[in-house]
């Protein structure tokens, strides 16, 4: 079955979190991003994932009257998280997709602490069952 | 050949010989789309039989009677539901007999006069203007490359139902669009090759602006353009900027093993460990470029290929010589107008200036619309800043970078930069 998983990563005040994190936090945290990817590929549970571009350039669009497109600029700036990026898994169960946000979760963050992020996991639509 | 000997090297000359048959057999039936269909059969055919028979003595012979034996049953298949569905209706005479098509095909020397011309002018049809880029890169690939949509899908990391998509929107604006099977008249010519030349550019790009980690499957499509650039450069080879092109790829993908560090991190040029740089590419690069220059008409690629080169020549950093690249740049400026070539040339200028020469060209950029939220703008103004010792407004500029590119190992190298900065505050 697949999941995916989707990661709300912290907005921090005003700015991005992770522009205030020391050099070295960060590097920490961009090698287990990239040893993480590795290991679900390794695992063959990995369909795919995406980081997604910082949420200034973020736009909401809703269809106006005449269907044009109406953008406005999103996420709204009072929200605390935004979704930073995504994976999806192919796994035997639902217990082992939650084992695997869990360890998103606890990606390091400053000072090696784990962020312990929100991760929104959601199964994915899959072909209708054989008929018996 | 026995048949394990098709290796390596059988599949090259399969891929090399792909254009030559495709443009065989469009000379034959007219029909590019089909035309290609068929010759892609014919490619798959020979891989499956060629490990396990041998390759044939006239491999492209064999090709061409594969891909027209198709063509003929197409047509046939064709002709004969047309029959089905219009003798309903109405008896019709006849259609005339397919013989006529494939009797001439197997004339010799008819292959033989025209291979080098059929496959520039497959290269003039796949990169015609009528083509969004994507779609030439694509075409290009395929139809001169001899890659599988599969590999094509794999390379641009998009499913294959969308490349096959692609590729055949491609083909059908080519046929609805009438574009014969010729060379462009003399007149055109100018300009098509310069399409030609930029569809090769891009794919190169494509490939090694994102060949960072573990997207490995993408420095193919730069080995590609650079197997494509030398085959329009030996078909073409006095043409000053098809050799200016074919060295600039090879001078920039020389350092390609000095990019990355040990996590995949985005290496810049001047932190680079220039012992790891490919001295036989940078050799050849420089050799084309050296002796291309000397001939006199210069243009774009040209001059991009001989900044690579100085760039290349500097065995240390602080041994680059900007003077002449921030020459070469001020030459490139006349030639063509691009906001990205200003930002290159208000970098060369404050190495050769100093800082504040380059961020004052950077202040003529701020109303280009072309450049406006470019994340590209910042990261040179935030590089310029730091060089002045402005250093907050050197780390507020690589924040705003960062949040704007939509490349992960830029990010990551933007936002280290701006951390760095900070701590060093502390």
């Amino acid at each position: 079955m697949k999941y995916m998983l989707m990661m709300h990563a912290p907005r921090g005040t005003g700015d991005w979190q992770v522009f205030n994190w020391p050099p070295e936090d960060l590097k920490a945290h961009i090698g287990f991003m990239g040893r993480f990817a590795e290991e679900l590929t390794r695992s063959g549970e990995l369909v795919g994932a995406e980081g997604l571009a910082g949420p200034d350039e973020a736009r909401i669009v809703r269809a106006g009257k005449d269907g044009a497109p109406e953008v406005t600029d999103g996420p709204f700036p009072e929200s605390k998280e935004f979704l930073a990026g995504y994976w999806i898994v192919d796994v035997e169960s639902p217990q082992r997709a939650y084992e695997i946000a869990a360890r998103a979760s606890a990606a390091p963050g400053r000072g090696g602490v784990p962020l312990n992020m929100r991760i929104e996991v959601r199964q994915v639509m899959s072909a209708p069952p054989v008929e018996q | 050949m026995t048949a394990a000997s098709l290796d390596f090297t059988g599949e090259n000359l399969l891929r090399e010989l792909a254009p030559q048959v495709l443009g065989a057999t469009i000379r034959r039936f007219g029909d590019f789309s089909a035309a290609e269909d068929a010759v892609q059969e014919a490619l798959l055919a020979a891989a499956v039989q060629w490990p396990e028979e041998g390759v044939p003595d006239n491999p492209r012979g064999w090709l061409i009677h594969v891909a027209a034996r198709r063509m003929t049953d197409q047509l046939r298949a064709d002709l004969a539901r047309r029959r089905r569905e219009t003798v309903v209706m109405m008896q019709t005479p006849a259609p005339p007999p397919l013989a006529a098509f494939a009797s001439s095909f197997g004339e010799p020397g008819f292959a033989e006069r025209t291979d080098q011309d059929d496959t520039l002018i497959l290269l003039f049809m796949c990169c015609h203007p009528a083509l969004t880029r994507p779609s030439a890169i694509a075409l290009t690939l395929r139809a001169v490359g001899g890659l599988t949509t599969a590999e094509i899908a794999n390379a641009f990391l998009v499913p294959e139902a969308t490349m096959a998509q692609r590729i055949s929107r491609a083909k059908q604006r080519i046929k609805t669009s009438g574009i014969p099977f010729r060379m462009p008249t003399d007149r055109e010519r100018a300009e098509r090759l310069s399409a030609v030349l930029h569809v090769l550019y891009l794919t190169f790009n494509e490939g090694y602006a994102s060949s960072i980690g573990p997207t490995l499957s993408r420095t193919d499509l730069s080995n590609e353009a650079i197997r494509l650039t030398r085959a329009v450069h030996a078909l073409l080879p006095n043409d000053p900027e098809v050799a200016g092109l074919l060295a600039l790829m090879l001078l920039t993908d020389a350092r390609r093993p000095a990019r990355t560090g040990p996590d995949g991190e985005l290496i810049p040029l001047t932190e680079q460990d220039r012992s790891l740089w490919d001295r036989e590419a940078i050799a050849e690069g420089i050799a084309i470029i050296t002796r291309t220059l000397s001939k006199g008409s210069i243009g774009v690629y040209q001059l991009q290929a001989a900044i690579a080169a100085i760039h290349d020549e500097a065995s240390r950093v602080e041994d680059t010589d900007w003077p002449q690249i921030l020459a070469l740049y001020g030459l490139l400026r006349r030639m063509s107008d691009n906001p990205m070539l200003t930002l290159n040339y208000a970098i060369a200028s404050a190495m050769v200036n100093g800082p504040p020469a380059g961020l004052e060209l950077l202040k003529s950029l701020d109303a280009d619309e072309r450049l406006a939220g470019h994340y590209r703008l910042d990261a040179v103004r935030a590089h310029l800043l730091e060089m002045a010792g402005d250093r907050d407004a050197a780390i507020a500029h690589y924040r705003k970078a960062a949040g704007r590119t939509s490349s992960i190992p830029e990010r990551n190298y933007l936002t280290t930069k701006a951390a760095r900065l900070a701590a060093e505050r502390k």
